[in-house]
C-alpha cells in the first residue's frame, strides 16, 4: 500500500476496523428521514444516540432508522453534569443498545458546556473499569488528554471549540500537542463549521472527525454531509501526503536553468 | 402505593414488577432502545419480569433519542 493510497486506510477503535473517518451526531436533525439521507451522503459507520425520558408523544424509532442504515450506534453521556449521572446513563445506554461503547460527555456548565475535567477523569476511570470502550469529550488540553489515556479510553476527543459554535479549530498549538503524544486514537469532537474545518483536523494529523450541529442544521444537511466528508478525506490524503514546509521567501517552481537571454 | 415517574408521582398497586409497569405505558416506536433505572441502579431487561417496585421507588423510563 502507498502512503497515498486511501482506498484501504481504516480507522481503528479497540481493535474495530471503520472505513470511514467521519463520525456523525444525530442531533438537531430535522426528522429521522434526514438522518438516514446524511447517513448515506457522509458514509459514516458510526453515530451517536443520546437516551432521554420517554416521550408518549414519539414518532418513529431512531434506533430502527440507524439499524436499517448499517451503522454502528455511539451512545452519548450528553447532558450530564457529574460523573455519578454520566457513569449511570452510560450503564442504561449499554442495557438499551446492547454496546459497551460510549462517548463520555461530563459538563461543566450549560453556558460553555465545556468539560468538566475532575469529573471526566473520575467517570472514565469508572467506565473503563466496568468494561467500556470510553471515547471521552475533552478540553483541548494536553495534560487531561494524557491522562484520560492513561486510565484506559479507547480514544479521546477534544473539542475544536464549544458544542454547536461552529468556531472551527481555536487552538491548533494545542490539538497538535494533543496529537503528538497520543497513543489511541485522536477525534476532534464539537466546534466543526464547515468542511474546511474537519479538513484542517485530518491535516494535523487527527484521526477522525465527530460532527454534528454542521450537518444538521446547515441549510442543505446532504449536502453538508458529503462536503465534509470529502474535507476529511482530502485532509486524510494531505495528512499521509506530506505537506511542503511554509517558507518566508519564494521558491521557483519553473527551473532557472536554460531561462533565455534578451 | 406512590412511585415516582420520571419525575412525576403515580399511584400503582403494591407489588407492580417493572415489566407491569412498561406494559401500562406503551411504550411508543417498541421497547427496543429502552432502559430502566430504579432508585438510581439499572434494572437489566431480563430483570424486568421479576423485580417489583417498592413504596417511594424512583423510576427512570429512558429511550434512544437524536444526539451528540
Amino acid at each position: 500500500m502507498s502512503a497515498t493510497d486511501v482506498t484501504f486506510d481504516p480507522l481503528v477503535i479497540a481493535g474495530r476496523e471503520l472505513r470511514s473517518r467521519l463520525l456523525l451526531g444525530t442531533g438537531g436533525f430535522r426528522s429521522l428521514e434526514a438522518i438516514a439521507e446524511a447517513i448515506g451522503a457522509s458514509g459514516t459507520e458510526l453515530v451517536t444516540v443520546a437516551l432521554r425520558r420517554i416521550d408518549p408523544d414519539a414518532r418513529g424509532s431512531i434506533v430502527d432508522v440507524l439499524e436499517s442504515a448499517g451503522v454502528q450506534l455511539l451512545p452519548n453521556t450528553a447532558g450530564c453534569f457529574t460523573a455519578r449521572d454520566a457513569v449511570l446513563t452510560a450503564k442504561l445506554a449499554r442495557e438499551a443498545f446492547g454496546t459497551d461503547w460510549i462517548k463520555l460527555e461530563v459538563i461543566g456548565d450549560d453556558r460553555t458546556l465545556l468539560p468538566d475535567a475532575p469529573a471526566l477523569l473520575d467517570a472514565a476511570e469508572e467506565l473503563v473499569d466496568a468494561g467500556f470502550v470510553v471515547l471521552p469529550y475533552t478540553n483541548d488540553d494536553p495534560i487531561l488528554a494524557r491522562r484520560l489515556e492513561d486510565v484506559g479510553c479507547a480514544a479521546v476527543m477534544p473539542l475544536g471549540s464549544p458544542i454547536g459554535s461552529g468556531m472551527g479549530l481555536l487552538n491548533t498549538y494545542n490539538l497538535r500537542l494533543i496529537r503528538e503524544r497520543a497513543g489511541v486514537p485522536v477525534i476532534l469532537d464539537a466546534g466543526v463549521g464547515t468542511a474546511s474545518d474537519a479538513a484542517l483536523a485530518m491535516e494535523l494529523g487527527f484521526d477522525a472527525v465527530l460532527c454534528a450541529s454542521a450537518v444538521s442544521r446547515a441549510e442543505d444537511p446532504v449536502a453538508m454531509a458529503r462536503a465534509v466528508r470529502l474535507g476529511v478525506e482530502g485532509g486524510r490524503l494531505a495528512y499521509r501526503a506530506g505537506r511542503i514546509p511554509r517558507r518566508l521567501h519564494a521558491q521557483a517552481s519553473t527551473p532557472e536553468e536554460g531561462v533565455a537571454e534578451f | 402505593m406512590t412511585i415516582v415517574l420520571n419525575g412525576e408521582r403515580r399511584e400503582l398497586p403494591p407489588g407492580t414488577t417493572v415489566r407491569a409497569l412498561i406494559d401500562g405505558l406503551g411504550v411508543p416506536g417498541g421497547e427496543r432502545g429502552v432502559a430502566i433505572a430504579v432508585d438510581a441502579e439499572v434494572v437489566p431487561r431480563g430483570e424486568w419480569e421479576t423485580t417489583e417496585l417498592d413504596d417511594g421507588a424512583r423510576v427512570e423510563v429512558l429511550r434512544a433519542i437524536q444526539g451528540g
